[in-house]
């Protein structure tokens, strides 16, 4: 069954795109800046992760565990060094600190590139060419793995984003940052502890996406586009929006590339992303509080 | 017919009803205040006048033509300007050169657009300030450039939203002067404000609102003395 | 004095397009004049876009649309109607200027930043169109000619001759009204609104120029490097990003700031490529977050703040306001 297949594969390889956008719309909804890095962190994080499983032998699905806090690590010191300072300053264009993103996403795509060359690398595990059977449709393994990894995570981060001090002192912050502030909420650490967070899911969705994708220095483009697809079509700051969206995006692309043309499949979702803007700017969010 | 008209106009933002039900005319040549609490619902009234969204339900009527179907940019065009309660200067352009953004409605001309700032930078005592930028401006400088932008666009209704709020008594004399000036070169004035003592002063009748609905219409003596007017004004009725 | 800085502005612009013109006399390499045509035609792309963004306050991520379209007009032409592709000259700024019309119809419903990532996601699907369409456009295999023309005097001075006509077409409409009407809506467009600034219809009367020139560059560009394909004309990280990035160092709204920003970006880039080799790219980047962090109004913009700084230094000093 074709479309079963197609649609199945399309939600499963959705749910790790949603991990990553997610990483996107926490950073979105506390910063209000455009984050056009973020693919490029995805990138830092599958490589690093790819040099756990090369030079370590340590399996991608560990090695996801060390790519995280790196991440991390590295999302703080971005923003507290580099984008925290633009705030103050005062230029016509609005867009400079878009425009730093892009400086950053251009350092760390060419870093890459000076370690690891433009080579297309990949991940093999003893499993990673393994399928399950579901009736007619055989679906990948490191897709199923990959998919209910990033649901627990996103599980994980809803509880931490809901029940936990700082997970509410991230919300509070992304609703009125003023409020947050006479609230007592130190607002430049939570600023940088949510950079921080929002690249380790990069990170998180890259590394599950690892054996399933190849790996070079500019896969990072592709992931930023995603995630702001997502991002707008499940609403900015909206971490359920950005899971359904993931879905959403998931099922068009494999929609698309089995119906209409591998090669379009990505105008697909660049299509969505203009109607979503013009018609319903604020993603599904919108549509479910009406 | 009068000069200006709203009918009926009602404004709702989802399940919240800013403005309900609203009818008023204004006379050629007067000064027409409209009071009420932060909140009531008087920007929202100047909103809907200068179309910055739809009405909900309602009409408004200028010089005979319906209004409130016209495009935003429209409006100013047909002679209502318009001044903003947080004020909205043009930053990085000097005073002058915001000004002149006003006076290109009725000119295409560079020079024509100059002369046409220069007088009304006279007119409003911002001839030291001609050339500085906006951004340098302390507040009711930036008031009044607002104003002296609105003018240079020859409007024959002139929206002022909260003109000395944030003012000390000194300034608000000043503006207050400007606006009795202006008032009379032949425009006509609707004025927002909350604090009543200026009101009373400059306007010729008073429309007192109170969440977005009408407590009070008329002459400045009898709105200050109607019942409702001072108990949504308790402790600053006579401030 | 305003007579006297009209006339220090109109020599330094008479000094500079001499200088301009007898270059060649001096330089004859043909590796100095190449680079010297690729800041001009990165000084035409900053420049037009400098009308809509810099001075329109209209920041488009997606300009390779309209650089991509003059190309491939172009190379199109060659391609399927042998025809030269300097016809594409005349025809590449008009295709852009048409396809800028719906453009500008659907993403100047958008503001700010939904604003550039529509123009982003719009290059973007040009640029996978066109690497798709392979029948039409050759797809990825690009279009490549055999120019006619090798001397690279001719193209400098042909280049030189569109960049003045771009700066004399942006220092037209930013001295007139529609000047005046574009910066008023970069610093509030609902104050513009209110004094009956048609915003929609300005906002497109900046984006048309700024196509037409891009698109125009394009062509050039297609003339004189004889081969393009999607992924380089259409790209989005070194043609839209980049002109956003050359337009900001040599300084944001000022006329002469993109060319200056399009020397800085060449040279340092060519300067860079040969010192650095691999990791040119690397530096660059590290180059262009520090200046963004350092320098965010350009060089020429931080020139000008200076300057006015040093002057209401001297005022206040002699007692004035």
């Amino acid at each position: 069954m074709l479309l079963g297949q197609t649609i199945i594969c399309g939600l499963l390889l959705g749910g790790m795109y949603a991990l990553i956008a997610i990483g996107m719309t926490l950073i979105m909804g506390v910063m209000k800046i455009i984050n056009l890095a973020h693919g490029a962190l995805v990138m830092v994080g599958m490589y690093v992760t790819y040099v756990c499983s090369k030079n370590y032998g340590i399996d991608p699905y560990i090695g996801m565990f060390i790519a995280m806090p790196v991440l991390f690590l590295l999302g703080c010191l971005i923003q507290k060094y580099m984008i925290n300072r633009l705030v103050e300053v005062d230029s016509i264009l609005p867009e400079n600190q878009v425009l730093l993103t892009v400086g950053i996403m251009l350092v760390l795509t060419e870093a890459a590139r000076l370690m690891f060359k433009s080579d297309y690398r990949s991940v093999t595990t003893s499993y990673s060419s393994d399928t399950v059977f579901l009736g007619a449709m055989s679906i990948s393994v490191p897709l199923l793995i990959g998919f209910f990894i990033a649901m627990v995570f996103t599980l994980l981060l809803h509880l931490f984003l809901t029940k936990t001090d700082i997970g509410k002192s991230i919300r509070a912050t992304s609703q009125d940052r003023d409020a947050a502030v006479y609230m007592g909420i130190n607002s430049s650490k939570i600023t940088m502890i949510t950079f921080g967070i929002g690249a380790a899911l990069a990170a998180a969705g890259g590394s599950l996406l690892l054996p399933l994708f190849y790996l070079f220095p500019d896969v990072g483009h592709l992931f930023t586009a995603k995630s702001f697809i997502i991002t707008i079509l499940g609403g900015m700051g909206s971490t359920m929006g950005a899971a359904v969206g993931g879905l959403i995006l998931g099922l068009s692309e494999s929609l698309g590339a089995t119906y209409i043309n591998m090669g379009y499949k990505d105008v697909v979702g660049l299509v969505i992303f203009i109607l979503v803007l013009l018609f319903l700017p604020g993603g599904f969010r919108s549509l479910v509080k009406r | 017919m009068s000069f200006f008209e709203a009918k009926a106009i009602t404004k709702k933002f989802g399940g919240l009803t800013a403005v309900s039900n609203l009818s008023f005319t204004v006379e050629q040549g007067e000064i027409f205040g409209v009071i009420g609490p932060n909140g009531s619902g008087k920007t929202t009234v100047f909103n809907m006048i200068s179309r910055f969204f739809p009405l909900t339900s309602g009409e408004i009527y200028f010089k005979g033509k319906r209004i409130d179907t016209l495009p935003a940019h429209d409006i100013c065009k047909i002679g209502i300007g318009r001044t903003f309660q947080v004020v909205k200067p043009l930053r990085r352009m000097t005073v002058i050169e915001n000004v002149m953004a006003g006076a290109f409605l009725r000119t295409g001309s560079i020079s024509k657009a100059r002369h046409k700032a220069e007088e009304i930078i006279e007119f409003c005592n911002l001839g030291k300030y001609t050339d500085r930028e906006a951004k340098g401006l302390p507040i009711p400088l930036r008031k009044r450039l607002e104003i002296a932008r609105a003018l240079a666009t020859e409007p024959e209704l002139l929206l002022l939203d909260e003109t000395c709020a944030g003012l000390n008594p000194k300034e608000s004399e000043a503006a207050i002067a400007l606006i009795r000036r202006i008032r009379d070169t032949g425009v006509t004035i609707i004025i927002i404000e909350h604090i009543m003592k200026v009101m009373m002063g400059i306007s010729d009748r008073i429309l007192a609102i109170n969440f977005g609905k009408e407590i009070a219409m008329g002459k400045p003596q009898e709105v200050a003395n109607t019942p409702e007017v001072i108990k949504a004004y308790l402790g600053d009725a006579y401030a | 004095m305003r007579m006297n800085m009209l006339n220090k502005k109109f020599l330094l612009t008479i000094a500079f397009i001499i200088l301009a013109v007898l270059i060649p006399v001096v330089i004859k390499a043909p590796y100095q004049l190449h680079i010297l045509i690729l800041i001009i035609i990165w000084a035409i792309i900053g420049t037009s876009w400098n009308l809509l963004g810099g001075y329109a306050g209209q920041v488009s991520f997606g300009h390779a649309a309209f650089f991509g379209l003059g190309a491939y007009s172009a190379g199109l032409l060659t391609l399927h109607c042998a025809l030269s592709p300097w016809w594409g000259i005349l025809l590449g700024p008009l295709v852009a200027a048409l396809a800028a019309l719906p453009i500008g119809m659907i993403c100047f419903r958008l503001r700010g930043p939904y604003f550039a990532l529509a123009m982003l996601a719009l290059g973007e699907i040009f640029r996978l169109v066109f690497l798709n369409l392979t029948d039409f456009t050759n797809g990825a295999k690009g279009i490549l000619i055999m120019p006619a023309i090798t001397n690279k005097m001719f193209y400098y001075y042909t280049g030189l001759g569109m960049l003045a006509l771009t700066l004399l077409a942006t220092y037209l409409i930013v001295n007139s009204k529609i000047g005046y009407y574009l910066v008023s809506i970069r610093e509030d467009q609902d104050a513009a609104t209110s004094l009956g600034i048609p915003t929609t219809l300005y906002k497109n009367l900046a984006l048309l120029p700024s196509a037409f020139f891009t698109g125009l560059a394009g062509a050039f560009y297609m003339n004189y490097v004889a081969f393009i394909d999607p992924n380089i004309v259409f790209n989005l990280t070194n043609v839209s990003v980049m002109v956003i990035l050359v337009v900001m160092l040599g300084g944001v709204a000022t006329t002469w700031g993109p060319t200056i920003g399009a020397a800085i970006y060449i040279f340092l880039g060519e300067y860079f490529r040969t010192t650095l080799g691999s990791a040119n790219v690397l530096i660059f980047g590290i180059l262009v977050c520090l200046i963004i962090m350092f320098l965010p109004n350009g060089i020429a913009g931080e020139l000008d703040l200076l300057k006015r700084l040093t002057q209401r230094k001297k005022a206040s000093l002699s007692g004035g306001v």
